[in-house]
């Protein structure tokens, strides 16, 4: 466990002051190994994005965070204060999920890029210039010296998300957090750049960490998962292990909702209930009322989370009668 | 970008026939008789007729237009009814005063709205926002020309800071005369602008490619003026545009209560006095600076933003 | 035979749908901005309604043996240069200045709202003649042109009005005009057309609902405007004509005095000031109050 590249222990989330504050994101904690993928799965509403915020200390106005640890490399990273910007230099970036609204509109993207270059790491504008290019190159965007001088209105929504993807690689990151980068794109799209993802991780030796509510995204890109509900991490593990043999009865129900092409025999089917609203989450364990393994002291106590000691040390639910679950 | 340009000059030239004919129009609409009114009452109709021959107001409406046009073409203002001399003189020897004016309001305008609307957004909702709001509703409710008496008041008269009038010798003098006209000229816009700046900053500053911005490790500063104002400034500086002419209308005003010797106070003399060709030629003037004006921004805020360059 | 099918009223929340009405009060109750703003502003109609009442004299009485007094138990605000009390005259000019506002912005807000609905509606060449005139009519400094409609008019409250009909509807058009392009392409009113509603209908229930609101906005901040104006036009002589107690005449009147007796034209002024402000509040507050959130 200690060999992680990145570790994040008991992060907590609140938003909002005085009466009306209510936990997004509750003792959030997970692992990432150097070079490793991580996929956060969970629906909208599940705190997934404002996790990756409280990474890159970019939370906005009335949203803070309690408490947690972010370790780099063993180097705890502090979350507010002017050096925390600082400190995720060259160690995290973020890829944002909307490449429209996630690009300047007034300036090129190629100044965009080499922004980074040059007023984060202090290079010449020429040697700026040139590493933008060598950047979009290896984002995969054809004709890079041209495509540099065009406004963010004139690139298609794949070419607008590659761009964010070398902003991201320019500061040289270790780990590289994506919030649902394939989300406004198209599906043909979604599969190039989850490709350019899987690539840029094996040839860089980047960590990634990938936020999405789509199952099928994860899936492609992920060697482990963490499922996320209701701003807590409900299960963990190997991504071939949670989604073959789901521990938590949450995953169980995302899977089952998921349209199956290969498998005609079953129908989708929705997970009964609705996601309650953060400020007003059932006692005990907040996935009870809609859990068909539910038993009485579900609703009396919280769960919190546990390893399974299968030999296979990220392996974890937050269910107390896993056993239940991955019986069927 | 130029074929952005060219259109927007072909508009503003169509604009400025349409004003030309309604300045015109304006004018022949007015009753009353010049001619008249300058022989005086004890004139003859012969001698009156004479004059209104000479003036060409005895010909038809259509005609007029069409001699007016033409001398226009040709960049004859015509001539003064009251002075007897050309009004392009009347004009070039006025046109300075009125252009000094309007840009050292526009300067000022700019020196406090950019402050103002920084301060404003950074500190949201702290007491220098509240401020900032207050002073610019109070600002748009005051009436400019009492301002400038105000003004005048405290800073001439009491504080003996800057003369109380006229235009000053010299380069330094007539700045400095035009210090307290300059700013009460631009207390007109200053509040529309401080709203409209501070309102783009705030929702420039909530948009996905500021947290970009931040994520990828530029200082606060940096992205507080490449980006965040860039961009918000790209309305203000159309709004700019559109508040120019409001600018050089109140200087008609502003130029009577601070006696200065510029266009707006001939115009207010000249239509007292019934002096068509003045007015018309003044109204001209004015109008097509502003057309000119409001092109000159439209086309910064189409530099300034790529977008505008589409439509 | 066909029978029309309306389609529902804009949903209730969505963007420029028609929201309930207690949701509406609710939050009217809540803004600060809106409350001071209607307090001032009532206070203000309330002085200008009451003004033969509350006056302690009449505006043109003079009292030949105290011109020019300063504060006194007799004359609370001073008497200007021919005896007159300031104070009944400050009270008497805010009825005289509020009216001729109000009254001043009922056409260009009524013709501007109607014009730049119907342009932003029908398009076409409506569109085009409607916006070349706005372009020009904008193209003009605002007090250049009233100033020459005055002379063509005549001064005083009649030609206050015409002016202020030519010059002051283009706003309203404008804004209205945004608004109705925007509202065109919803869906609801997409859908009230293949319906094959009449334009008139659709016009009334669907669009004007949603457009008026901004009119309305616009109106509150331009009666502010136009208040000032003819405060401006009343200093130049050129607006309301004495004996007719104005703001601006009696800042004109007072300038002269103003080292000596520097109430007679401050305090017009700064009764402009609380005008504008409370009325500058009051629809800011409406804006807050009316804005989809």
């Amino acid at each position: 466990m200690s060999s992680a590249l990145l570790q994040v222990r008991d992060l907590t989330v609140s938003v909002g002051r005085g009466e009306r504050r209510y936990v997004a994101v509750r003792d959030v904690g997970f692992e990432v190994p150097a070079g490793g993928s991580l996929g956060v799965v969970g629906e909208s509403g599940s705190g997934k994005s404002l996790t990756l915020r409280a990474l890159m200390a970019l939370l906005p106005r009335g949203v803070r965070a309690e408490r947690g640890v972010v370790e780099l490399a063993g180097e705890a990273l502090p979350f507010t204060g002017p050096g925390a910007r600082r400190a995720r230099r060259g160690r995290l970036a973020m890829v944002f999920q909307d490449p429209l609204s996630g690009l300047d509109p007034v300036y090129t993207v190629g100044t965009q890029v080499a922004e980074v270059p040059r007023r984060v790491l202090g290079a010449s504008a020429a040697a700026s210039r040139r590493r933008a290019v060598e950047l979009l190159r290896m984002v995969g965007m054809p004709d890079p010296e041209q495509r540099a001088h065009a406004f963010p209105h004139q690139l298609s929504g794949g070419m607008r998300q590659r761009v964010l993807i070398a902003m991201a690689l320019a500061s040289e990151p270790k780990v590289l957090l994506c919030d649902e980068p394939t989300t406004a794109l198209d599906v043909t799209v979604q599969a190039q750049v989850l490709e350019l993802l899987d690539d840029l991780r094996r040839r860089l030796g980047v960590a990634v960490v990938f936020v999405s509510h789509d199952l099928a995204v994860v899936r492609q890109v992920a060697d482990e998962l963490a499922v996320m509900y209701t701003g807590r991490v409900v299960e963990t593990g190997p991504a071939t292990e949670v989604l073959g043999h789901p521990a938590h009865p949450y995953t169980l129900g995302l899977l089952e909702a998921v349209v199956d092409l290969d498998d005609t025999a079953h129908a989708p089917q929705a997970i009964p209930g609705a996601l309650p609203d953060l400020a007003h989450v059932p006692s005990g364990c907040p996935f009870h009322p809609r859990c068909r393994f539910a038993s009485d002291d579900c609703a009396l106590s919280d769960p919190g989370f546990r390893y399974l000691g299968d030999g296979d040390a990220d392996r974890g639910t937050a269910c107390k009668y896993p056993e239940r679950v991955m019986a069927g | 970008m130029l074929r952005y340009a060219a259109r927007r000059v072909a508009a503003a030239v169509l604009v400025v026939f349409g004003v030309t004919l309604a300045t015109f129009l304006l004018m022949h609409l007015e009753p009353g008789d010049p001619a008249r009114a300058v022989l005086g009452i004890h004139a003859t109709p012969t001698a009156v007729a004479a004059l209104r021959r000479e003036w060409g107001l005895s010909s038809s409406l259509p005609a007029q237009l069409g001699h007016f046009l033409s001398q226009l073409v040709r960049g004859d203002l015509g001539q003064s009814y009251i002075y007897g001399v050309s009004v392009s003189s009347l004009i070039g020897a006025r046109i300075g005063e009125t252009a000094a004016l309007v840009a050292v309001a526009t300067a000022f305008a700019v020196i406090i709205t950019v402050p103002l609307s920084a301060l404003a957004a950074s500190r949201q909702n702290g007491w220098a926002d509240h401020v900032v709001r207050a002073v610019s509703v109070v600002g748009l409710a005051l009436p400019a020309f009492w301002f400038g008496i105000v003004l005048i008041e405290v800073f001439a008269v009491h504080l003996h800071l800057v003369p109380v009038g006229g235009a000053g010798s010299g380069f330094g003098g007539h700045l400095e005369a035009l210090v307290l006209p300059g700013l009460t000229a631009s207390f007109a816009m200053a509040p529309i602008l401080v709203r409209s700046l501070r309102v783009g900053m705030l929702e420039v500053m909530d948009a996905d490619f500021i947290a970009v911005a931040r994520a990828k490790g530029l200082g606060d500063t940096r992205v507080l003026f490449a980006h965040v104002a860039r961009n918000a400034l790209v309305p203000t500086v159309t709004l700019l545009g559109l508040n120019i002419a409001y600018l050089i209308g109140s200087t008609v005003i502003v130029e009577q209560v601070f006696n200065l010797n510029g266009l707006g106070s001939l115009l207010l003399s000249s239509i007292l006095n019934r002096d068509f060709p003045v007015v018309q030629a003044i109204t001209l003037v004015l109008g097509t600076a502003v057309v000119f004006l409001n092109l000159a921004t439209d086309l910064f805020a189409a530099r300034l933003d790529p977008r505008i360059r589409l439509r | 035979m066909t029978t029309f099918v309306e389609p529902p009223g804009p949903p209730p929340l969505a963007e420029g749908g028609r929201r309930p009405r207690h949701i509406l009060l609710q939050r009217a109750r809540r803004s600060p901005t809106l409350i001071i703003g209607a307090a001032i502003s009532l206070t203000l109609v309330l002085v200008a309604v009451l003004a033969p009442l509350i006056s302690p004299y009449s505006p043109d009485h003079q009292d030949l043996y105290n011109i020019l007094s300063g504060f006194s138990s007799k004359h609370l605000f001073g008497t200007d240069e021919l005896g007159r009390d300031e104070l009944s005259r400050l009270i008497w000019a805010t009825r005289t200045d509020l009216r001729v506002g109000f009254l001043a912005v009922i056409f260009p807000f009524c013709f501007g709202s109607v014009v730049g609905t119907l342009a932003g509606y029908r398009g076409g060449w409506l569109d085009t003649v409607v916006m070349r005139a706005v372009d020009v009519l904008i193209a003009f400094p605002f007090y250049v042109l009233v100033i020459a409609l005055i002379f063509v008019v005549g001064t005083g409250t009649t030609g206050i009005y015409v002016a202020f009909a030519v010059v002051d509807w283009v706003v309203y058009a404008r804004a209205v005009r945004s608004t109705t392009l925007v509202v065109r392409e919803s869906d609801y009113v997409a859908a009230a057309r293949t319906g094959g509603l009449p334009d008139s209908r659709i016009l009334l229930r669907h669009v004007l609902p949603n457009t008026i609101t901004q009119a309305v906005v616009y109106l509150t901040n331009d009666v502010v405007l136009v208040i000032v104006a003819v405060v401006t036009l009343g200093y130049l002589g050129l607006g309301v004509q004495p004996p007719t107690p104005d703001w601006g005449t009696m800042i004109s009147d007072g300038q002269e005095f103003l080292t000596t007796y520097w109430a007679l034209s401050t305090l017009p002024g700064i009764a402009v000031l609380v005008t504008g402000l409370g009325l500058s509040l009051l629809g800011d507050g409406l804006a807050d109050v009316l804005r989809p959130q």
